[in-house]
C-alpha cells in the first residue's frame, strides 16, 4: 500500500487500531495529545472503546481492568503522566497483564518542559513502580519503525503477559513522515486468554486477577516466575541495529531520535576521514548486551549520546565490562542535539588520542 | 429423612472458604447480601467483582464469581475499564471508607460523573480497619482512633457524608444508605442492593449502596456494643435512606 503522510502521534494511534487495540484510556498531556484525540475520533467507528479518564492514575487502572478482562488495551502519556501511571504499571506486571503504553517523552524533572527529551530512560528501564519487575521497552527512531513496533507490541505484551512500553520522544510524536501501515510485522505464537476475569464463568472455574500474595514463600515463587520472563526477554529478545560498524574506530551508542541525528553525524565524520559506527538499541529493556559483544576489534572508544544527562551510560558501563573508554555527550531540557555537535564531540575524542 | 426442607444455606455466590473477618464485623453479612443478590438476579456467571485495599482486600477468594483485585482507591476506575470492554458483565466494586472516601474519592466521583453502569458497594465503619484503626474521612467527631488519640476534632475535618455528596452528581442513577444492625435492616439493605444490581442489569447506570458497618476490634467494643454504637452514633450523623433515584424520577415524570 502507498505511504501516508501523518503526524507521529496520529500514526501511532492508527497503528494501534490496526493491531486490534480494543480500548484506549487516556488523559491529556503535551506533547502526546494528538494520540488520544485521534483515538476519540476513530475508536468508536471501529466499535471500540475510548474513555478520557479523570487522571493518569485512573487511566492506567482502567487499562488494568480491561486487560484483566482479556481485552487488547492501550494508554499513552508523557513523562510526568507516566510517573503517575507507575502504580498501575507495577500492579499490571504483578498480576501478569498485557498492555501497550506509549510514552512521548518530555523534559523533567517535575513539570519540566514540553519539548523532546529522553530523560525517562531510568523511569522506563528500572521498573519505575514498586517491586521486582521490568517492561519490555521499545525505542523506535522513525515513524515507520514506531508504527511497525506498535503493531507488533500488542502481540509481545500478550506473549509475555506483561506491559510493553513504547519509548519515543516529543520529536517523534510531533513530526510528520510518510508511513506504510501495511508493512508485515512478526506474528507471535499466542495462547487464548483462559486466565481472563471476563465475566464468562459458565463453563469454567472462576478467574482471579491479583497481585497480592501475603505468604512470603508464595510471593517469592511468584517473583521467580516473573523473573523467568525477564530472563527470556534478555536471552532471546534483545533488539538493536549496528550502523556503519565495519572498520569503525569509534561507536556512538544512541537510541530514538538521537540515533537518527547521529546517522547524519557519521556522514559528516566520513568527510573528515573518521570512521564512526552507531550501536542503536531498539530495546532499551532488555538492554542489547549482544551488540557490544559483536563490536569489531577496530572500535577503540564508545560515545553515548542522549537527550538527557546520561541515563543510559550505566547500562553501557555494565555491558562494556571495562573494555573500552566510555564518553558521553548529551543535551537536555528539551534541546535536541545537532548532528555537528555530535560529530565535533567524536572529533574531540578521536583527535585527542 | 422425609419432610425436610432447606430453609437456609450458604449462597452459591460465596466460595466455600472461611473469611478473614474479625468476629462481630458486618462484612460477612454484606458479602452474603451481595452474593444472594447476584444469584437471585441470575447474573452470578457474568459477574465480576473488584476487591479493593482494606479489610476486604482478600474477598477475591470469598465470592465465587470472577474477581479482580484493585490498587487502593482505584476500584471504580478498574470497574470502568472492564465494563467498557465487557458491557454484558455485571460489575461491582467492594470498597471501605478509607478506600473510597479518602484515597479513591476522585475515582468514585468520576465513575458516577460518567454514569458508568456499575454498582459500588461502599462499607462505612468510620475507621481504617486493616491497618489498625486509624482515622478515616468518615470518623465521627470525638471518636478516638490510633491517629486521633484524643478524639477527632473539627481541625481534622468534619466527617464526610458520601451518599449525600454522590447524590449531587448528575451522572449518578441510584444512591442509598442502609444499615445491617438488625434483621429488618438486613432485609432492607438487600432490597436496596438488588435494586442497584437490577438498575445495572437494565443498563440504567451508576449505583452506590452505602452500608453503615461496625469495627468492634478497632472501636474497642464487643460486637453487641459496636452494633449499639453504630445505631446511637453513626445513623444519626449518617441518616439512612434513598438520596437519589433517577428511576423513580422517571416514573414520576411519566
Amino acid at each position: 500500500m502507498a505511504k501516508v503522510l501523518m503526524k507521529g502521534n496520529e500514526a501511532m494511534a492508527l497503528a494501534a487500531i490496526k493491531a486490534g487495540c480494543e480500548a484506549f484510556y487516556g488523559y491529556p498531556i503535551t506533547p502526546q495529545n494528538e494520540l488520544p484525540e485521534y483515538m476519540s475520533k476513530h475508536m468508536h467507528k471501529h466499535g471500540r472503546v475510548f474513555v478520557q479518564s479523570e487522571s493518569e492514575v485512573a487511566a492506567i487502572n482502567m487499562v488494568y481492568g480491561a486487560a484483566g478482562a482479556g481485552a487488547r488495551v492501550m494508554t499513552s502519556s508523557s513523562s510526568p503522566g507516566i510517573a503517575l501511571k507507575q502504580e498501575g504499571i507495577s500492579y499490571m506486571a504483578g498480576a501478569e497483564l498485557p498492555a501497550v503504553i506509549i510514552n512521548v517523552m518530555r523534559g523533567g524533572p517535575g513539570l519540566g518542559g514540553i519539548q523532546p527529551s529522553q530523560a525517562d530512560y531510568k523511569q522506563i528501564t528500572r521498573g519505575g513502580g514498586n517491586g521486582d519487575y521490568y517492561l519490555y521497552s521499545l525505542a523506535p527512531e522513525s515513524l515507520q519503525e514506531a508504527v511497525d513496533l506498535i503493531k507488533e507490541s500488542f502481540d509481545i505484551a500478550d506473549y509475555f503477559r506483561n506491559p510493553v512500553m513504547i519509548a519515543v520522544d516529543g520529536l517523534i510524536g510531533q513530526m510528520m513522515e510518510p508511513v506504510d501501515f501495511e508493512n508485515e510485522v512478526p506474528k507471535w505464537d499466542l495462547e487464548p486468554k483462559t486466565w481472563a476475569a471476563d465475566g464468562n464463568r459458565k463453563n469454567r472455574e472462576k478467574n482471579i486477577i491479583n497481585s497480592l500474595f501475603l505468604d512470603p514463600q508464595v510471593l517469592e515463587d511468584h517473583n521467580l516466575k516473573l523473573k523467568k520472563k525477564y530472563d527470556e526477554m534478555k536471552q532471546n529478545h534483545q533488539r538493536y541495529e549496528m550502523i556503519n560498524m565495519e572498520n569503525a574506530d569509534i561507536a556512538i551508542v544512541a537510541f530514538g531520535s538521537t540515533s537518527r541525528i547521529a546517522r547524519t553525524s557519521i556522514e559528516l565524520l566520513k568527510e573528515q576521514g573518521v570512521n564512526c559506527g552507531i550501536i542503536r538499541p531498539i530495546t532499551i529493556y532488555p538492554f542489547p548486551r549482544k551488540a557490544f559483544e559483536e563490536l569489531p576489534k577496530t572500535v577503540k572508544e564508545l560515545l553515548v549520546v542522549e537527550m538527557s544527562l546520561g541515563q543510559m551510560v550505566d547500562d553501557v558501563r555494565i555491558v562494556n565490562e571495562g573494555k573500552l573508554p566510555i564518553h558521553f555527550y548529551g543535551r537536555c531540557g528539551g534541546i535536541v542535539p545537532e548532528a555537528e555537535e555530535i560529530a565535533n564531540k567524536v572529533l574531540e575524542i578521536v583527535g585527542g588520542k | 429423612m422425609p419432610n425436610t426442607k432447606t430453609v437456609y444455606k450458604r449462597s452459591e455466590g460465596l466460595a466455600k472458604v472461611p473469611t478473614s473477618y474479625c468476629p462481630g464485623c458486618t462484612h460477612g453479612i454484606i458479602h452474603k447480601l451481595v452474593a444472594e443478590s447476584l444469584v437471585e438476579l441470575d447474573v452470578l456467571d457474568r459477574a465480576i467483582g473488584i476487591s479493593s485495599v482494606g479489610c476486604s482486600a482478600l474477598n477475591y477468594d470469598f465470592f465465587s464469581c470472577d474477581m479482580q483485585q484493585a490498587a487502593h482507591g482505584r476500584a471504580p476506575a478498574v470497574a470502568t475499564g472492564i465494563k467498557r470492554v465487557r458491557p454484558n458483565a455485571i460489575i461491582f466494586t467492594y470498597q471501605g471508607d478509607g478506600d473510597l472516601a479518602s484515597i479513591g474519592i476522585a475515582e468514585a466521583i468520576h465513575a458516577a460523573h460518567r454514569g458508568e453502569n456499575i454498582t459500588i458497594v461502599f462499607v462505612n465503619n468510620a475507621i481504617y480497619g486493616m491497618t489498625g484503626g486509624q482515622m478515616a474521612p468518615t470518623t465521627l467527631l470525638g471518636q478516638k482512633t490510633t491517629t486521633s488519640p484524643d478524639g477527632r476534632d473539627a481541625s481534622m475535618g468534619l466527617p464526610l457524608r458520601i451518599s449525600e455528596m454522590m447524590a449531587t452528581i448528575p451522572g449518578a442513577t441510584f444512591i442509598q444508605r442502609v444499615s445491617v444492625h438488625n434483621p429488618q435492616h438486613v432485609n432492607r439493605a438487600k432490597k436496596a442492593l438488588k435494586k442497584a444490581f437490577q438498575i445495572q442489569k437494565d443498563n440504567k447506570g451508576f449505583s452506590l449502596i452505602e452500608f453503615i458497618s461496625t469495627c468492634p476490634v478497632n472501636w474497642g467494643m464487643t460486637p453487641k456494643d459496636a452494633v449499639d454504637w453504630a445505631v446511637d452514633n453513626m445513623i444519626p450523623y449518617y441518616p439512612l435512606g434513598v438520596f437519589k433515584d433517577k428511576t423513580a424520577e422517571e416514573i414520576k415524570n411519566d
